[in-house]
């Protein structure tokens, strides 16, 4: 990304203000931080236009694969770790299909596939796109089980083959869709890139080698594709892990400029599977195909993604509600906490070892843990008081109301403002199981 | 043919190593980001640990079917442990609670010497979590353990003094704890390089959130601690303990429901998981629970390249 001096290289210098900012250097700095874009100033040399924009190019390029509300974005990352801005596009997963299955057979597989989905802390996890393989070389076959899986679902498509005359009349049939066409090797670059410019469609290049890659990823933009996905292999854990990792490293550090696309991984079906795809949700993979996944594997998997892709400058939230734990009634006690999710998972978790009943209630604080919440003037009496009244609790249950023993000082005013018998829990939330089986005694 | 510059870092420090044991277990030594040979060409293989408890009263139905009647006693567990390849045992005294048994510290040690004498494998020793009474655990365990040199667990910014002690004085490592937080993590290492524990004497433990329940807050944590300790920061050069057996703390790990599948077969996975982002973001010893999830999580250390 160039800096505010170097785009200011380029402006008019005349302050003339036209583009909303009072001079040429503050709009020059807008668009260092990325939050303008350059067409806003109209006297810009149309051939510094071209320079300017080369060199802000993102680092990964960022593109879709599908069409409408199951469209699949890829790439547009911009870091090597987390902790330095976020990771963007979370990994896509797709299964498989082939036209060596008949039509029920395709149309069971997507339905049981589109019906693996988990809620899990207010979110659903889902898988997120289909693959066909070609398994009989046959285009008549391979266009018909096309045609059938495109019709059993609206997820994103991957056309799975190594020859271009098996992917063609089912790339025609549904380019509207948007599909993927994996992969083009060094085989075939010529007439699978050619094919995928003719149609506009994104492409998978497959090589093992960084260098090769390179070389591949050359051929296929003289084609004229430049939505592309690279598949570096998956041979090895230490494969996905050392080719990912230098292919993302190199194009952020901008040492090398040909490797600045997603990244993907094959990876097929059992224990090495799931291995392998949730070392690429660690290490820039855009993109994961799957032959097979069972559930018991694909929900870590998910979770995992969920996990990495959080934005780490935005703390996750649970949704403001009250939580009943191990069947509470009328008379169990009404625990409250903030809606920062590490504090809810350790409470919530602490409450479950002790197998006593409890409702938990929890206050939204936009996201701050409990002594910060407090500090912040956002875990008041008036916000507890309000959040139990929303949610029912005091009709719920005439249990004590119990305070996290860091905000003792909360039980007082809440005492008045709810008329109820307030308690002070303990200061740590792994004391809750002895607290509660005392409350029980 | 276009030629890709490889995009090897000129890293200035390197995580310290230690021997354990009777010195023929050797951790930390690594001078690169986990695993990438083209940064480190050494082989950086991360010790496993296998967990024993001596009270199983609240422990999981699932490993302790994985392990048969060996969960019985800590000895045999261990000794299980070994034959599966675990290269360390981490024993955790529970039953020295005093709301459990209140097992003394010295009938303790007994267990930790017996374990440590069957498997000849060097120990992370671990009490019930209740700060004093562990210090008096250690103080008996780190006795009866010299000449054997093991990891005692664990010590807190606000109680450190006398468990350090013991470490120095019987010639074990001590396990420095701190909670999601790079600043506390460095000042646990001060605090105890201060208080004159060597720092090739300390490994610490930054808290491996499990997956599901913050495992991305560790992972940012954990890298931000390598990146700093490979970039020179002496007092972050200390290896890393990540705990993986958390893990089974969360909900969904292995609650039984047709609808997530499998329980056994979805804890391996949600373990695996959670020791695979230790090891990607720096572990250089995994406490692992689950037989399964040990064979997993071996498979992919040796498939990582990681196998000397």
């Amino acid at each position: 990304m160039p800096t505010a001096i170097e785009f200011f290289k380029f402006l008019p210098k005349t302050n003339c203000g036209e583009c909303g900012h009072p001079t040429c250097l503050a709009f020059a700095m807008q668009l260092a931080n990325q939050k303008v874009s350059i067409d806003a100033c109209p006297y810009v040399d149309p051939s510094a236009k071209g320079k300017l924009e080369e060199s802000s190019a993102p680092p990964v390029r960022g593109f879709n694969v599908g069409v409408g509300e199951k469209t699949v974005r890829m790439g547009d990352e911009t870091v090597l770790y987390r902790h330095e801005r976020k990771f963007v596009n979370p990994t896509a997963f797709a299964v498989t299909v082939t036209d060596t299955m008949t039509a029920e057979e395709i149309s069971a597989t997507v339905a049981h596939y589109s019906s693996m989905v988990f809620e899990r802390v207010g979110m659903e996890f889902r898988l997120d796109m289909f693959t066909l393989r070609d398994g009989t070389g046959d285009p008549d076959s391979y266009v018909k089980a096309v045609k059938c899986l495109s019709e059993n679902t609206d997820w994103p498509i991957i056309l799975l083959s190594d020859d271009p005359e098996v992917i063609r009349p089912a790339a025609e049939l549904i380019k509207e869709r948007r599909p993927l066409i994996y992969s083009a090797d060094r085989s075939n670059v010529e007439q699978m890139a050619s094919m995928a410019a003719a149609l506009g469609l994104p492409l998978a290049l497959r090589d093992d080698t960084l260098d090769g890659m390179a070389s591949l990823v050359e051929d296929a933009k003289k084609a004229g594709v430049e939505d592309l996905i690279l598949d570096l292999g998956s041979a090895s854990m230490k494969q996905v892990l050392e080719n990912n990792t230098a292919a993302r490293k190199v194009s952020l550090r901008r040492t090398f400029k040909g490797l600045g696309y997603p990244l993907m991984n094959c990876v097929g079906s059992g224990e090495r599977a799931v291995m392998r795809a949730m070392l690429s949700v660690m290490k820039y993979g855009s993109l994961v195909i799957f032959e097979s996944i069972e559930a018991q594997q694909a929900l870590p998997l998910m979770t995992l993604r969920q996990n990495i892709y959080t934005d780490p400058q935005v703390p996750i939230q649970v949704k403001e509600d009250l939580y009943p734990i191990s069947d509470p009634d009328t008379a169990s006690p009404v625990l409250f906490t903030t809606n920062f999710s590490l504090t809810y998972f350790t409470v919530r978790a602490d409450i479950e070892k002790s197998r006593q009943p409890v409702w938990l209630q929890v206050v939204d604080t936009e996201g701050l843990s409990v002594l910060t919440a407090y500090a912040a003037g956002k875990f008041g009496p008036e916000h507890v008081s309000a959040a139990l009244e929303a949610s029912g609790a005091l009709q719920k249950s005439d249990g004590p109301i119990v305070t996290p023993g860091m905000v003792a000082k909360l039980s007082g005013k809440l005492e008045e403002a709810l008329g109820r018998k307030v308690l002070v829990g303990p200061m740590e939330s792994g004391s809750l199981p002895k607290f509660l089986k005392g409350l029980k005694g | 043919m276009a030629k890709v510059p490889m995009p090897k870092e000129k890293w200035s420090g390197a995580v310290g190593s230690m021997a354990l044991g009777d010195g023929s277990v050797s951790l930390g030594g690594v001078k690169g980001m986990p695993f990438l040979s083209f940064e480190d060409p050494q082989k950086h293989r991360p010790l496993l640990a296998g967990e024993v408890v001596d009270d199983i009263s609240d422990f999981p139905s699932i490993v302790l079917k994985q392990f048969g009647t060996s969960a019985e006693d800590p000895v045999s567990w261990a000794m299980e442990w070994k034959s599966k390849g675990a290269d360390l045992i981490c024993l955790r005294l529970l039953s020295t609670d005093p709301e459990r048994n209140d097992t003394a510290p010295e009938k303790a040690a007994e267990i930790a010497k017996k374990v440590a004498d069957s498997t000849g494998l060097p120990l992370i020793v671990y009490g019930s979590g209740i700060a004093e009474k562990d210090a008096a655990v250690m103080e008996a365990v780190g006795k009866a353990l010299e000449g054997h040199r093991s990891i005692l667990a664990y010590v807190e910014e606000d109680s450190y003094k006398r468990m350090a002690s013991t470490a120095v004085a019987h010639k074990h490592a001590v396990l420095a704890f701190s909670n999601l937080d790079i600043n506390l993590a460095k000042q646990m290492n001060i605090l105890l390089s201060d208080f004159g524990v060597d720092r090739g004497d300390i490994v610490m433990d930054p808290l491996m959130a499990p997956l599901g329940m913050g495992l991305e807050y560790s992972y940012s944590v954990n890298e931000r601690i390598m990146l700093a300790a490979l970039s020179g920061d002496r007092m972050l050069q200390v290896p890393m303990v990540c705990d993986a057996s958390q893990a089974w703390q969360v909900r969904d790990c292995s609650e039984e429901d047709d609808a997530l599948g499998d329980a056994a077969e979805r804890a391996a996975w949600w373990e695996f998981a959670t020791a695979l982002a230790a090891l990607l973001s720096g572990a250089d010893v995994l406490i692992v629970r689950g037989a399964k999830a040990m064979d997993l999580i071996q498979e992919a250390v040796n498939d990582m390249g990681g196998h000397a």
